[in-house]
């Protein structure tokens, strides 16, 4: 049975911006499936952005919605959970804007264990203003600021969110769609500040400047260059070489942000 | 009632040919027809939704 996505959509918003074959749309489709699985109802839910392609995103959902200043959605978003800590939040944005301009901001809030839901859309580039290369772009790789070959190391998302304190830190893909709404899903059922990188393909600043034919091809190496955690297990180092797993890669109980904030101002008032 | 042909709704304004559906279609049911994508074999259709799960663009809908 076809899933009835409108409900949850704007009216007359689209088509979205993205260019053809943009994996952002297929990230907000698994969005839409697991906040419909989690029953979250619009007016108690707020989808907070920076700025980029990714960035655009809350402008499609019919929830509470702030597309906000480069970078910044953490902030916003933490000022949102602490004035309205009963509210569900979720940030959505790109690499550039969470892990360049954003990175400060991204990393306390892992820190914080804020209770909201943060999904990261790495196409490995600054698809809005050209292809810059991001700090998630590989070594030698292509982009309109590298086009020698980028000679950084990119961060790992994921492990970047676990060092910095995230207590559910999940990977998905855009080939992999079946998989995203059930990973947001978790991450949005999770008490604390879960992270959720999808791997995504952005032909046209990415794909044509790396030497790939198609959307297609971009696809079907997300595939390929994946392997679940639990199969990982039983993969040996060089099965591995070159794989980035998929999955639930960490999850942690830990006392939340907003409920320590409580107990602070509980503190605070009764030694008056 | 078993084998019922589904309804495949295309939704020609959203859709932008960008050929993950007709590429990921395990029974070769789709395809591009000028910008936008068509249904070329309705009868060969197995109902496994791959084509509207994928589409970034919610231009495709399948009812079984
Ligand atoms: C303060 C500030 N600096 C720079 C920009 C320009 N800018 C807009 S989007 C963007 C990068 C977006 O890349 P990413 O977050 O990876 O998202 P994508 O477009 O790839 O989805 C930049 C640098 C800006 N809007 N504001
Ligand atoms: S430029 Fe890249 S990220 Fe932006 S909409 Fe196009 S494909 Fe998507
Ligand atoms: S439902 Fe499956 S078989 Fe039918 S058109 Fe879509 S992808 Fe092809
Ligand atoms: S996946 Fe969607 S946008 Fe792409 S060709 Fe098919 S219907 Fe059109």
């Amino acid at each position: 049975m076809a899933f009835d996505y409108d409900k949850y959509l704007r009216p007359n918003k689209l088509p979205h911006i993205w260019c053809p074959g943009c994996g952002h749309g297929i990230v907000m489709k698994g969005l839409i499936r697991a906040i419909d699985t989690c029953g979250l109802k619009k007016e108690d839910t707020a989808i907070v952005s920076g700025i980029g392609c990714a960035s655009r995103l809350p402008g499609y959902l019919d929830f509470c919605t702030l597309h906000t200043a480069h970078g910044r959605a953490a902030a916003f978003a933490t000022g949102v959970k602490m004035a309205r800590p009963e509210m569900n939040v979720i940030l959505v944005g790109g690499d550039g804007d969470g892990t360049a301009i954003g990175g400060n901001h991204f990393i306390h809030a892992c820190r914080r264990n804020i209770n909201m839901t943060y999904i990261i859309m790495n196409n490995k580039i600054y698809g809005m203003t050209g292809g810059q290369f991001s700090p998630a772009t590989p070594t030698g790789d292509k982009a309109s600021t590298t086009v020698y070959g980028n000679p950084d190391p990119a961060f790992d998302i994921a492990k970047l969110a676990i060092g910095a304190g995230a207590t559910f830190v999940a990977r998905g893909t855009a080939f992999h769609a079946n998989q995203i709404d059930k990973l947001i899903a978790e991450a949005i059922q999770h008490k604390g500040f879960s992270v959720v990188e999808i791997l995504d393909d952005c032909p046209t600043t990415y794909g044509r400047r790396n030497k790939f034919k198609s959307v297609i091809e971009m696809m079907n190496h997300l595939k390929e260059t994946t392997v679940p955690v639990k199969a990982a297990e039983k993969m040996s180092p060089e099965q591995l070489k070159g794989k980035v797993l998929t999955g639930v890669l960490y999850k942690e109980e830990k006392p939340e942000y907003t409920e320590e904030y409580a107990k602070v101002i509980q503190r605070a008032q009764a030694a008056k | 009632m078993e084998n019922k042909l589904p309804t495949i709704e295309i939704i020609e304004k959203y859709c932008k040919g960008c050929y993950i559906c007709v590429e990921f279609c395990p029974k070769q049911v789709l395809e591009i027809k000028g910008f936008v994508v068509s249904v070329k074999n309705l009868e060969a259709c197995i109902k496994c939704m791959q084509c509207e799960l994928r589409c970034p663009d919610f231009a495709i809908k399948v009812t079984a």
